[in-house]
């Protein structure tokens, strides 16, 4: 603790952090532009300059840079003085010198950093009378739109995309006052945190170009506090909505997960909801095998029918949707109807690693953890495809042995030039064990690559080297001996190791193995942390709660015991094969479907109810730590868009209220009458907690919907809402009553608290004065860290110590290449696995074309060149591909693209051949 | 009056070879330092001889050397780096120094990387400086072929390897972090001023950066000894100063002269005086980017202490005279464009105030002046000011521009009043 005095007022603050953050900690208006809190100071823009005096005597003073001074013990400064106060003022009118005045037509006004800075510092007359700069912009591929002129020069952008996200193909062209920030030529962005320069560009120089298409004010969206859907880390979200589309989607700022940022896919990706393809109304199959629209009241009826008395229904959930949707269904068709919606291989990889997770031992990291370890070690999973946020936190821990050798010259953590000039060479460790080339090599200590067993098979020779470490060190003539030392050695070195490992690899022994290393560090004494990565963002959700996977409903199909199959926001093609699916669709005598967009299996259901997608929904999901994260509904209700939850418990209701009673199975009787008397999401969490107790945390994890602040809800719609009388005016000249919101302590009117709710429902960042996404510095403690009124706690799954982590199987024996077949494993890309964001067209823009990966030597034994087209069949099953060349892939593999369009699903890994030319289907 | 740099040179102009320059002692202090001194007895030797820095600032060389850390502290390899990326207007010494006797810089270099233990040396020289280039590069491989430079320098076991590196060319480079960015392939962007080079410089090694100049004093102080070197100024800064002057004198060139002469001394006598017709109105000691002078202060010490207290800066010890057939507002034009040019673009007074500073003058030039804008000059000499921008290129631009602005207010007045330049 230290004091400074400010303007002659003392202030008791933290030392170690920039004056700057001190500053803006203690809720005093400084303005800034180059410095950001996660990126830190640089001291380029000088617009934060401050008065510093030498001591009480000195009336004179010095200008000097906030970011750039240290926040010293009984210093002293003046915001306030006239001279520094003229001088923050001519830095923006020298940044204003050159920006055009097109705030009206510029996408960032109303939100602009720069705008809030010109107000802040009072400067309102330009003296410049010089013609201004202009620039051509570039075409920037379908997420970022680049106009230039606008730029004020922070160097904010090339240092997050270069420096803090690995990228390659921004920078910063020419010198003195033509600077150029761009590409070398116009192209996509391909670094895939590239839509966080619509957050960090302090002005309109990059904005979303998703939402260019259907532009709308910060002010006239409505928001509420969501979570990603499309991977297990659940970064926290802002979805805006207007007129019924959701039109765009910002960060949500949480310390423990995603902090500052989110990647393209989340940030991208949530164009789906707005597509054709979404289901709006119910679709029956006639007798004849077409489909046609109806009523809700008639499908409902139509499902009643089908339903019967109620016995021979099966479930079948889905890691995609909330806990409560699949607690609902599982309580509709009762537990041990209830099958779990993963592919038999995630499921297998999902349960260890949930497992996992909840005996806590060692601990799950947070992302702000992963960030801050000391040592990583990835066995088997391409972080930077399946988790990517996790990959971008995983990127900046190299940085600590930075830190470490920076620390030792007194070069404060803050000054990131500093830190970055002085310690660019002092990086790692890191290491990594994957069959394939990730994005996270290029900081990569050692990269070792080898066929999934061999990965399993490494993972345990590095858990050898561990338990070995203690005695003197065996020189080692095996290469892998070799690297299993040095990732051992590595490991044991740091005060803070973490292992990470997942289910993208279908193996359960490279888990098993990277549980080895981790278990062979706690007994040396160290703490180790995990960042597993299971496959979807609700994983560890539905498995918290069914024990059968999805192989089992299967067997209960085949043996003919099941009269209707209900599934929920689930596309059984995407986690069976086509035959297995077809099967299974067949032998149903009735199928229906739930679900927000049309799917193979929506389309072959026999009633299909449509469900609101996250934006139309409210419920909880559980990541991959096992953090329970409420997610509220963003668009305001209408019948066709109700939770899926609701949807199931509204069925139950119109089953109990028309049906006669002795008509009903008495389970199925005792069950639906049970959910008929549930109403709301905190009914459903009540019930499911009473249920499943070592889940408190999903109640605890979000205020219930009776929560109120000075006696209003929190208010989804901005102040500065405009058109709410006349949004309607085509249609009704009344103004229609808000909708009633019964699930959350939100509401959709701009009536209501506008404050800082507690963390979970903010809906919003906005302040006087910020106007940007740069107000969130005024609902942080400390700017940078946790934002004030955060439930305090852990939301974390319970651990149940009770549960044992089944025993590691034996190693695998290592790898063999066959002749003529080839053992093809799972790859994933960020854009184009995932079901959901490839439904949105920007992300479909960037998801590759079906392609194989093969090693260039076996490639070249087979006499394939890239690009050519080739047929690989697994079983029955023919793919038609291109060939793509990857070196870093081991002879005998081929890599698969799994969940891109017209890929089917596969079991993998399993073995397959490779033929040149199209499949025959295809041919034909 | 002792001219160790210079005493050596050719009459042809011709670079002296290795033999020549051993002929006349060279390497003999480099003998001398392997075989009899410690690293720290050569870092004494000059600390003692208090050098200081040629390259502008005049921050002692010893002390800068004394910084570099122990090698158990901070791992090696450590790095000398010569800055030869001379581009001051108006200054050549450097230039001069290098075509004339390249050995002497090599060897004041081998010297410097003995007394902080260097690895590597490299010489980061002008793009334009082709023919100090080449002479550089011979003499260097000489000296490789003589065990001058590599494994084992004369047998003592001291390695060193010395790289000519050619900058791309910019004025920025002359900062010697901004150059030292520049050689590991970045944008020539000034840095941090923590940490320090001599602990983290290049690559985030120990690094000394020292101009030419400096570097040449090097193997004469270790010859002669620092109490001879004391000697040989006429001020209490010590040693001998390539002085240079331009503009339009009679004689315009670069002498090695005591350190502490006058500029009257050095205009009148050396430069031979005014051209006929034209009376001196102002100069500048040291480059383009000091503050001008007036014709009172010229029987001052041109050493770095009395330059300071005179309102003005040492710099490279290059003078500039402006003469009375001259328009200061031209004047001011033309070096603000050339700083304006050459600022990189990092911090926002330098890159957007040169511009307009730059425009300002223009249009004061070419009777678009309006009334303010005399202010709004004033007031960017404050906003560029020290400690304003991230290093010092701006608060250099605006010394000679806030001194002529105080000098000829009335003929920067005249150009808004008369709509034009008067002397046009």
């Amino acid at each position: 603790m230290a004091v400074i005095y400010v303007d002659n007022k003392s202030y008791e603050v933290e030392t170690g952090n920039s004056l700057l953050t001190t500053c803006l900690s203690l809720g005093l208006n400084v303005p800034y532009f180059c410095w950001h809190p996660a990126m830190q100071s640089v001291g380029a823009c000088r617009q934060c300059a401050v008065k510093h005096f030498h001591d009480e005597h000195d009336t004179r003073g010095r200008i000097v840079m906030a970011c750039m001074s240290d926040t010293k013990d009984g210093m002293r400064i003046s915001i306030d003085d006239p001279e520094v106060k003229q001088f923050r003022a001519s830095v923006i009118e020298f940044l204003m010198a050159n920006h055009p005045h097109d705030c009206p037509v510029c996408d960032e006004g109303g939100e602009c950093h720069l705008q809030d800075m010109t107000v802040l510092t009072g400067h309102v007359r330009r003296t410049y009378r010089f013609p201004k700069r202009t620039y051509q912009n570039q075409n920037m591929g379908p997420f970022v739109n680049h106009e230039l002129n606008r730029c004020i020069q922070c160097y904010r952008c090339v240092r997050f995309y270069r420096e803090y996200a690995g990228g390659h193909d921004l920078d910063v062209f020419g010198i003195h006052d033509r600077i150029y920030f761009g590409r070398f030529t116009d192209g996509t962005l391909e670094n895939e945190f590239s839509g966080n320069l619509v957050e960090i560009c302090p002005t309109g120089v990059f904005t979303d170009k998703t939402a260019r298409s259907h532009f709308t004010r910060k002010w006239d969206l409505q928001t509420a506090p969501s979570v990603c859907v499309h991977c297990s880390v659940g970064c926290n979200t802002i979805p805006g909505e207007r007129y019924g589309t959701l039109r765009r989607i910002r960060n949500r700022f949480n310390y423990e997960v995603n902090g500052y940022f989110l990647c393209d896919r989340g940030r991208y990706g949530y164009e789906f909801v707005n597509r054709d393809s979404r289901l709006r109304y119910p679709l029956l199959k006639n007798v004849a095998g077409g489909y046609a629209g109806a009523s809700l009241e008639k499908a409902t009826h139509r499902l009643r029918d089908m339903l019967g008395m109620g016995a021979g229904v099966i479930g079948i959930g889905s890691p995609r949707a909330s806990l409560e949707t699949n607690y609902v269904l599982q309580r509709f068709v009762g537990p041990e109807n209830f099958y779990d919606g993963h592919s038999i291989e995630d499921y297998r990889t999902t349960k260890l690693i949930l497992d996992i997770v909840r005996a806590a031992e060692p601990p799950v990291a947070t992302l702000h953890e992963v960030a801050r370890c000391d040592a990583v070690f990835i066995l088997g999973e391409d972080v930077a495809n399946t988790a990517p946020i996790m990959a971008l936190a995983l990127r900046q821990s190299v940085r600590q042995k930075q830190y470490a050798f920076t620390d030792k010259l007194d070069v404060p953590r803050w000054n990131d030039g500093g830190v970055r000039q002085a310690g660019a060479f002092d990086t790692g460790p890191f290491h990594i064990a994957t069959y394939n080339k990730t994005r996270l090599d290029d900081i990569a200590t050692s990269v070792f690559r080898a066929a999934p067993a061999d990965l399993a098979r490494f993972g345990a020779a590095v858990a050898d080297a561990i338990q070995k470490g203690a005695e003197e060190d065996q020189p080692s003539e095996n290469d892998i001996d070799i690297r299993a030392a040095q990732v051992a050695r590595d490991l044991m070195e740091a005060e803070r190791p973490l292992i990470v490992f997942g289910s993208g690899s279908g193996e359960v022994s490279i888990i098993h193995s990277a549980l080895a290393v981790t278990r062979n560090l706690m007994a040396m004494g160290k703490k180790p942390q995990i960042a597993p990565v299971p496959p979807h963002c609700n994983s560890l959700g539905l498995l918290s709660l069914t024990g059968q996977s999805i192989e089992q409903a299967l067997e209960r199909l085949y043996a003919d015991e099941v009269k209707s199959l209900l599934i929920v926001e689930n596309d059984l093609y995407r986690v069976l094969t086509v035959e297995e699916a077809e099967c299974a669709l067949d032998k149903a005598a009735g199928v229906v479907a739930f679900d927000h967009t049309s799917t193979k299996t929506s389309g072959a259901a026999d009633v299909t109810l449509p469900v609101g997608s996250f934006a139309e929904a409210s419920g909880t999901y559980i990541n991959y730590e096992g953090r329970c994260q409420r997610f509220f509904r963003v668009m305001s209700p209408l019948p066709e868009n109700t939770d899926p939850w609701r949807r199931l418990l509204d069925i139950a209701k119109i089953i109990i209220a028309e049906a006669e009673p002795a008509s009903l199975d008495l389970s199925a009787k005792s069950r639906w009458t049970k959910l008929a008397e549930l109403n709301t999401l905190d009914d459903i969490v009540d019930a499911l907690v009473a249920d499943y107790p070592e889940l408190q945390a999903v109640k605890d994890c979000a205020p219930s919907a009776a929560f109120r602040i000075d006696g209003m809800q929190v208010a989804r719609q901005p102040q500065r809402y405009s058109g709410r009388t006349s949004m309607l005016a085509d249609q009704t000249v009344h103004e229609p009553k808000p909708p009633i919101d019964v699930d959350s302590p939100l509401n959709f009117s701009m009536e209501g608290y506008h404050g800082e709710p507690p963390a979970e429902i903010i809906p919003r960042f906005w302040a006087p004065h910020w106007n940007s996404v740069q107000s969130l510095n005024k609902f942080q403690a400390e700017v940078g860290g946790p934002i004030k009124n955060q439930t305090p706690g852990k939301r974390i799954i319970a651990p149940r110590r009770s549960v044992g982590i089944p025993e590691a199987p034996p190693l695998p024996e290592a790898f063999t290449s066959r002749t003529g077949e080839w053992l093809v494993v799972p790859l994933y890309e960020i854009f184009g696995s995932e079901e959901l964001s490839v439904l949105s067209p920007p992300v479909r823009e960037r998801s590759p074309k079906p392609y194989i990966a093969i090693s260039p030597s076996d490639a070249k034994k087979l006499r394939l060149l890239q690009g050519a087209a080739v047929t690989v069949s697994l079983g029955d099953i023919a793919v038609s591909v291109e060939v793509r060349l990857s070196p870093d892939l081991a002879d005998g593999l081929l890599g698969l693209p799994l969940g891109l369009p017209r890929i089917p699903f596969v079991h993998l890994p399993a073995w397959g051949t490779i033929a040149t030319g199209p499949s025959p289907q295809e041919a034909s | 009056m002792e001219k160790p740099l210079t005493k050596d040179f050719r009459p042809d102009g011709r670079a002296l070879t290795l033999k020549e320059y051993r002929a006349v002692g060279g390497y003999e202090a480099l003998a001398k330092t392997l075989k009899f001194m410690s690293p720290d007895d050569t870092l004494g030797a000059v600390q003692k001889a208090n050098l200081k820095g040629r390259g502008g600032a005049g921050f002692p060389a010893g002390r800068k050397w004394d910084g570099v850390p122990d090698k158990d502290f901070l791992k090696s390899p450590r790095y000398v780096v010569i800055d030869a990326d001379e581009m001051e207007p108006g200054t050549f010494k450097d230039r001069f120094l290098m075509e004339n006797n390249p050995h002497q810089l090599i060897e004041g270099i081998i010297l410097a990387a003995f007394a902080v233990q260097a690895d590597f040396a490299i010489i980061f020289i002008r793009w334009e400086y082709r023919e100090a280039q080449k002479r550089l590069r011979w003499a260097i491989g000489e000296a490789y072929g003589n065990d001058l430079l590599g494994p084992d320098i004369l047998k003592s076991g001291f390695q060193l390897d010395l790289h000519v590196h050619v900058s791309a060319g910019r004025y920025i480079c002359g900062e010697s972090s901004a150059l030292l960015e520049s050689l590991e392939g970045k944008r020539a962007i000034p840095r941090s001023k923590t940490p320090r080079a001599v602990e983290a410089g290049l690559w985030g090694r120990p690094t000394v950066v020292n101009n030419v100049e400096t570097m040449c004093n090097v193997p004469h102080i270790i010859k002669n000894g620092a109490d001879w070197y004391l000697g040989l100024s006429v001020s209490d800064e010590p040693g001998t100063k390539i002085y240079g002057v331009s503009g339009k004198v009679k004689r315009p060139g670069a002498w090695e002269l005591p350190l502490g002469i006058t500029a009257r001394e050095l205009i009148e006598e050396h430069a031979g005086g005014m051209w006929d017709g034209h009376r001196l109105v102002a100069w500048q000691p040291g480059g383009a980017s000091t503050d001008f002078l007036t014709p009172d202060l010229l029987d001052v010490k041109m050493d770095f202490g009395s330059m300071q207290t005179a309102g003005s800066r040492l710099g490279t010890g290059t003078v500039v005279v402006l003469d009375d057939k001259t328009c200061p507002v031209g004047v001011a034009h033309n070096l603000e464009s050339f700083f304006a040019r050459e600022s990189c673009g990092w911090c926002t007074p330098c890159r957007e105030g040169l511009p307009w500073t730059e425009k300002l003058l223009y249009a004061l030039e070419h009777g678009q002046g309006k009334v303010g804008d005399i202010e709004r000059l004033e007031l960017h000499t404050h906003l560029l000011g020290p400690g304003k921008t991230y290093c010092a290129l701006a608060p250099g631009a605006m010394e000679p521009l806030q001194s002529l602005l105080k000098l000829f207010r009335k003929d920067f007045e005249k150009h808004i009043t008369e709509k034009g330049c008067p002397w046009r």
